[in-house]
């Protein structure tokens, strides 16, 4: 059982970056909803304060792996130029699906798309992280906040979401892959 | 705009609210205007590998730091019309989803 370097360092950008943070900005509209349903006010005990602020923190931290690894990792790998003379695109996915009417759409509106739109994820996450970790205590005086902050996350998750989507497609059209092999287990004959 | 006010004032969450939809601003722009502009799409490419990209996500990044510092610095301890604030922050973010969506900038760069 094997897998390449290109494979491996995909999966971590994609999976355990782009995956858990995910999954964390859904638990950061949680914390939301309650910090709105209470209107503010101590309901949490100090150890459970600080476990959220770890989640925030962690959560930031997510965002900006997945994008920066994204962006100088695994883009490069994808954009790469072949030398003249390559006839098998295989080990050149940006100019595989830009090879092919059918795929070129994969390029064109989908890595195009997402390149740009997965930087607003972190950015927008880590001002929302910010603002619940400071005003976790404001009152009902600050409802409009909490309702923008709302409004802010969601446009995160769905900006995380179209990178996350069109990541996993085009991955399964022209895959980054290659570079040394990583054995995981030799398997029995 | 009037300093103090209530328990915790809404100033710098105002500041950093404008700021991220600020950068986010930034970043459609600069993409659009990338795509554009070949001599811009050089400017950009901070990094080769990365190309345009790496210069069109650092200097968004830089214009979202720079305005939350520049706006925390301005708003700190003052409570601001969060209301106006928030719909301004809201345009811009509308704006920057608009313009990384592939199809409306190749609209606007009449592709």
């Amino acid at each position: 059982m094997q897998i390449t370097w290109r494979d491996l360092v995909t999966i971590v950008h994609g999976m355990l970056f782009g995956g858990l943070f995910l999954m964390a900005g859904f638990g950061v509209l949680v914390l939301l909803h309650r910090w709105q349903s209470s209107g503010g006010g101590p309901e949490v005990t100090e150890a459970g304060r600080r476990r959220e602020h770890i989640f925030l923190v962690v959560m930031v931290v997510l965002g900006w792996g997945a994008v920066l690894s994204g962006a100088y990792f695994v883009y490069p790998w994808y954009r790469a130029i072949p030398p003249a003379g390559v006839t098998n695109l295989g080990a050149y996915p940006q100019r595989l699906l830009l090879s092919d009417p059918r795929t070129a759409g994969w390029h064109t509106l989908g890595m195009e798309w997402k390149e740009h739109v997965a930087w607003m994820a972190p950015i927008l996450m880590t001002m929302v992280a910010w603002v619940l970790m400071k005003y976790e205590d404001a009152g009902e005086e600050h409802r409009r906040l909490r309702s923008t902050a709302v409004v802010f996350a969601l446009v995160a998750l769905l900006a995380a979401g179209v990178a996350a989507g069109f990541g996993a497609l085009i991955d399964k059209q022209a895959p980054v892959t290659g570079g040394p092999e990583i054995n995981l287990m030799r398997g029995k004959r | 705009m009037k300093t103090g006010g209530g328990p915790i004032a809404n100033g710098a969450a105002g500041a950093a609210i404008l700021a991220a939809s600020l950068g986010c601003f930034a970043l459609g722009v600069l993409a659009v205007a990338g795509d554009g502009s070949k001599a811009l799409a050089k400017l950009l490419t901070f990094y080769r590998p990365t190309g345009p990209l790496s210069g069109v996500s650092t200097v968004a990044i830089v214009v979202w730091l720079a305005a939350w510092i520049a706006g925390n610095r301005a708003w700190r301890g003052k409570t601001v019309a969060l209301g106006k604030v928030s719909v301004v922050a809201f345009v811009f973010l509308g704006l920057a989803l608009l313009l990384t969506f592939p199809p409306v900038g190749d609209l606007l760069l009449g592709k």
